[in-house]
């Protein structure tokens, strides 16, 4: 499944600056690790050692918040929107 | 019975007045109504100047920074005559030149978990304009414990989040959004990573008008929705917000039932002398 992945902007320096990359994978895990294949580090801030989400940071699959889906297992369809969100404080 | 508007305050308002879904009742409830925004920087500049402007009656803005040349990038509030002054004392001469009929009530401090609930205690809506971790999760949670709404908006280089925390069971707060910091060194601040002037601005103005929708109780509140917005897209995107039932704060069973300490929960050091 090709999905498109929405990058923050604190990211986006792993991947020559683009604010959306696609991705594959028919879920979210996969997707993730897909572009962490495609670009290295990207997930480094994203996913913990041993592979969960870290709590600062949220994954949308469209407009959910995948911990109110199956979180990292959820499935994922073509065309979908992969949204990662950093918490970030500037004010 | 509410006094009626005076002369000047049916010239002053007469374009909240005129339109449709404010009116005169609308107005009447932004001069009864108080709001404290929290930070007189990028995303305190908008906020307190379009309240002021607005009407709000009470007004309080709290900082306990001092104006530097770098921040009139975007701190609109905020002149060059005023570099060196605290930024309270700046905000206050900006808003009674903006509004002079308004009560403006400055806080040139700190908020901390020993003044907050005294400092937010007396006010309808709390806008939070902050910059740091600990003490947006301390406005939260005091907010929370309080039963206050809380309009927070949020800035990093390029991209703003805004959204509406609302009291109450079932209903979402910040730690249901992001229940842990980041690790301290993992998000540049604005000074290490800069930051796009007008984002604020628009951030800000989003903040102003959702605390002027809770005062008028027009329309529909960002509530339960988180506003993402992306200057260099120029894309305005909102994800669902749910509240967390097992939230520390707002959950079915809190474990955090009273105010903590912010900066340990963050992992940043003891709070730097400001005078260093």
């Amino acid at each position: 499944m090709a999905v498109r992945v929405k990058l923050p902007t604190i990211l986006r320096k792993h991947a020559g600056g683009e604010a959306q990359v696609e991705a594959e994978g028919t879920t979210v895990r996969e997707v993730l690790v897909d572009l962490e294949a495609r670009y290295p580090g990207i997930t480094r801030n994203v996913l913990t050692d041993d592979g969960g989400l870290h709590r600062f940071i949220n994954v949308y699959l469209n407009d959910e918040d995948v911990r109110y889906l199956g979180s990292l297992e959820t499935a994922v369809r073509d065309g979908d929107t992969v949204s990662i969100l950093p918490a970030v404080a500037g004010g | 019975m509410s006094a009626p508007f005076t002369e000047e305050q049916v010239q002053r308002y007469a374009r909240h007045i005129i339109l449709p879904y404010i009116g005169g009742a609308g107005q009447r409830k932004l001069l009864e109504a108080s709001v404290l925004c929290i930070g007189a920087g990028g995303l305190g500049s908008p906020v307190a100047m379009y309240l002021a402007a607005a009407g709000v009656g009470r007004l309080g803005i709290l900082d306990f920074d001092r104006v530097d040349l770098t921040n009139l990038q975007r701190q609109i509030i905020h002149g060059t005559k005023d570099v060196g002054r605290p930024k309270v004392e700046s905000a206050v001469d900006r808003l009674r030149d903006l509004n002079p009929t308004i009560e403006i009530v400055p806080y040139d401090t700190l908020l901390t978990s020993e003044n907050a609930f005294e400092i937010l205690e007396p006010w309808d809506v709390i806008v939070d304009g902050t910059d740091n971790f600990p003490v947006r999760y301390l406005v939260n949670d005091a907010t929370q414990m309080l039963g206050k709404p809380l309009v927070y908006g949020s800035i990093y280089q390029f991209e703003g989040q805004a959204t509406v925390f609302m009291p109450g069971p079932e209903t979402p707060c910040y730690r249901c959004l992001f229940p842990q910091p980041p690790p301290p060194g993992t998000v540049p601040s604005c000074a290490e990573g800069g930051v796009f002037g007008v984002l604020p601005g628009i951030i800000g103005s989003i903040q102003a008008t959702e605390a002027i929708k809770l005062i008028t109780g027009v329309g529909e509140p960002l509530v339960g929705r988180l506003l993402l917005f992306d200057a260099l897209s120029m894309e305005f995107t909102t994800v669902k917000l749910r509240w967390d039932a097992d939230c520390p704060v707002c959950g079915k069973e809190p474990s955090i039932t009273q105010l903590i300490d912010y900066e340990r929960f963050c992992g940043v050091p003891a709070r730097p002398d400001p005078e260093v």
